[in-house]
């Protein structure tokens, strides 16, 4: 019999184990109940991370906290609740309300920024953040910090001329940073199959010289292991990864998608059979660290706090008009505004 | 005091702010030992090495997204568009990144960086060497936009724009590189960004101005008043965004008519803003309708010599305008 080779999950301890399953729990029920707000008429938009949950708890494991800088993909709730950000946050993003902490009403939902945790803002555009994130990953490695730069997308973002030139960056300057290819298959609607002609994300890695990790991204001890091993690689200076967490979204893209009209009920559900968070609680029982009263605990105290957060977040007011005209500008002694009018001058 | 010429100007205060500030890197394409196609980053290589003086790919998107990761993490870039022709694939980042990152974050994630650009006609260089780029920008709230013409301007407001904390487009006139000199005070000085500058005094008209136009429009306007007796004011934005509208009222109260003159083109050019901002505070105070004088509304700056000198905003030109004014 073969020795089974140490994997960095077996590091986890039961109570970091049980604790990986909160948070994807918490980040499931946060995002059913936001598909019901929105459907409710108390919210105009949501962007989902369900199905995503494995990824996204073990990237939220594998950094270090509030120290390596985090470009989330949209989708990544669960992450940003692992790096601080609250269920009560999240609603009041959702809603738009005073209060919400990435951006006071401004964006969408799921546009996160927490700059206490180093969550960088998102913005809408895909793949922008991929060679901004090369950038902060130069300036970790010029001033000799052993930060890591971690930044999420999803495979149709990788068509675009911005992933391209982030990896080259990367891959130029050994730059320590990971990029994280969520591989939901579908870009809206367009099947990955006409987004390149390569079978998997993680081989365009081999074009810009760094490395290409293809995981099971349902997985979330496999897609710990992997992203420890990258962001440990790029914190010892042994340069970049491309890790593609191949995964599905079983739910359309938003609220404003309907998924019907491009993929089968039949395919769909074959990959709920596969959901990260039944896959995980298999593990857990066989382990011994799960039962159907614990899980039952688990349930019970998410969703005390979802309904916290959603309880909180309707009784927020909206930020104040005047807010939408502050802060286009930072303040300057050396920026001289014309008293004549307000646009520009 | 020293004479310099603009490129010097640019070149010897890039010197100075690397020196000054250790977070200030300088990247761009051919930046580093060539010192940067038109030389205006010679020497800062030398000096400071690859960590501090970047030579990028060929990639304009990236320079200006890695810049603004840099400026998320302590630095104060300073980016190099080879050309500013060339700056549109660096767009999104500039007009949906950088410019929207600070109100974006409500304020946590400001961007402070500078991105160079030569801009402008005169040198031959044809459509995709000559094009001023100015008004793309200066639609975009989140940006200030600079366009010095002189040595002594270029050297206060880059060091005041180093100092800003957002995102800064510095345009900086090709033609007028090696063209332009003129004296720099050797005493330490600023020059605010949003501050108009009267270049020439004259009470009947009042003429608006930056870059190439700028220089042509007081060659005009000198000629005019030695042979005609049409004393122009001569008003140098520097500064397009902030737009110093006081120093333009100011002078318009005193003449009541204005030209604005610009290499850009005329339509939808920022002197198109300018222009509805008189008419709109200005009315009681014109004496004449508010004219223009921009680049026509051709793709951009054809190279035949004869052709391009049709495109440009040259004095006689200038001229015939002002002139028209006055006389209105
Ligand atoms: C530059 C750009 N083009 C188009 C869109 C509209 N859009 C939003 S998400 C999306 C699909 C993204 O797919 P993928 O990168 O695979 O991420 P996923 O949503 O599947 O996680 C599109 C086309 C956008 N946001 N940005
Ligand atoms: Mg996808």
């Amino acid at each position: 019999m073969t020795k089974r080779q140490k994997r960095p999950s077996d590091e986890l301890s039961d109570e970091q184990l049980l604790e990986m399953y909160y948070y994807m729990v918490l980040s499931r029920k946060l995002d059913e109940r936001m598909w019901i707000l929105n459907r409710q008429g108390k919210a105009s938009f949501h962007i989902s991370g369900i199905g995503h949950e494995a990824i996204q708890v073990a990237q939220g494991f594998a950094m270090r906290k509030g120290h390596d800088w985090y470009f989330p993909h949209y989708r990544d709730i669960a992450t940003c609740l692992i790096l601080g950000v609250t269920p009560r946050h999240m609603m009041l993003a959702l809603m738009g309300k005073e209060g919400d902490i990435f951006s006071r009403g401004r964006q969408m939902p799921e546009h996160f920024s927490y700059k206490p945790a180093k969550i960088v803002s998102v913005s809408s555009p895909v793949a922008t953040a991929i060679p901004q994130a090369a950038g902060t990953a130069l300036a970790s490695k010029l001033q000799g910090k052993d930060e890591v730069t971690i930044v999420g997308f999803g495979e149709g973002a990788t068509s675009e001329g911005d992933f391209h030139e982030g990896l080259n960056w990367a891959g130029i300057h050994k730059l320590p940073i990971v990029f994280v290819c969520q591989n939901n298959q579908y870009a809206i609607s367009v099947h990955v199959s006409k987004q390149m002609a390569v079978e998997n994300v993680a081989d365009r890695a081999v074009a810009y010289g760094i490395r290409g990790v293809v995981v099971d991204g349902n997985d979330v001890l496999a897609s710990y292991d992997v992203m420890k091993e990258a962001i440990d690689r790029a914190r010892r200076g042994e340069g970049p990864t491309l890790v593609e967490a191949k995964t599905y979204r079983p739910v359309p893209h938003s609220t404003a998608d309907d998924d019907r009209s491009y993929r089968s009920r039949e395919e769909v559900e074959a990959w709920k059979k596969r959901d990260p968070i039944l896959l995980f609680e298999k593990v857990l029982m066989e382990r011994g660290l799960l039962d159907e009263a614990k899980k039952q605990e688990v349930l019970d105290r998410v969703m005390a706090e979802v309904d916290d957060a959603v309880d909180y977040a309707l009784n927020q007011p909206y930020p104040p008009i005047e807010s939408a005209a502050e802060g286009v500008f930072g303040d300057s002694p050396l920026v001289k505004w014309s008293k004549k009018g307000t646009i520009n001058g | 005091m020293a004479i310099k010429t603009n490129l010097q100007a640019v070149r010897d205060t890039l010197m100075e702010i690397m020196e000054r500030y250790d977070n200030v890197v300088v990247m761009g394409e051919d930046v580093g030992p060539r010192g940067g196609v038109f030389q205006a980053t010679r020497g800062l290589y030398d000096r400071f090495g690859p960590d501090r003086v970047i030579d990028t790919p060929l990639a304009e998107l990236s320079i200006v997204a890695v810049a603004i990761g840099m400026a998320l993490n302590g630095y104060h870039p300073i980016a190099e568009i080879q050309f500013a022709d060339f700056i549109f694939p660096a767009f999104n980042q500039i007009v949906n990144e950088a410019a929207r990152y600070r109100y974006r974050s409500n304020g946590a994630w400001p961007v402070p960086l500078i991105i160079r650009a030569p801009y402008g006609g005169g040198v031959s260089g044809g459509l995709y060497h000559s094009q001023s780029v100015e008004a793309f920008f200066t639609h975009v709230p989140g940006l200030y936009v600079l366009a010095p013409s002189t040595p002594k301007d270029i050297v206060g407001l880059l060091r005041a724009a180093v100092q800003v904390p957002d995102p800064v487009l510095f345009f900086e006139h090709k033609r007028l590189y090696g063209l332009v000199k003129g004296e720099v005070p050797d005493d330490y000085y600023e020059i605010r960004l949003g501050e108009a500058d009267i270049k020439r005094r004259g009470d009947d008209i009042t003429v608006v101005a930056y870059g190439l136009a700028l220089h042509e429009a007081i060659k005009a306007a000198d000629k005019l008043s030695e042979q005609e007796g049409i004393e122009a004011e001569i008003i140098d934005l520097r500064s397009l965004v902030p737009l110093d509208l006081d120093t333009i009222y100011e002078s318009l109260r005193k003449t009541g008519k204005i030209l604005i003159v610009h290499e850009d083109n005329q339509t939808g050019g920022w002197g198109a803003e300018i222009a509805a901002r008189i008419a709109e505070e200005m009315f009681d105070w014109l004496d004449a309708p508010v004219m223009r004088l921009g680049g026509p509304d051709v793709p951009a700056v054809p190279y035949a010599p004869p052709l391009e000198r049709w495109f440009l905003p040259l004095a006689d030109k200038i001229a015939g305008k002002m002139r028209e004014l006055a006389e209105y």
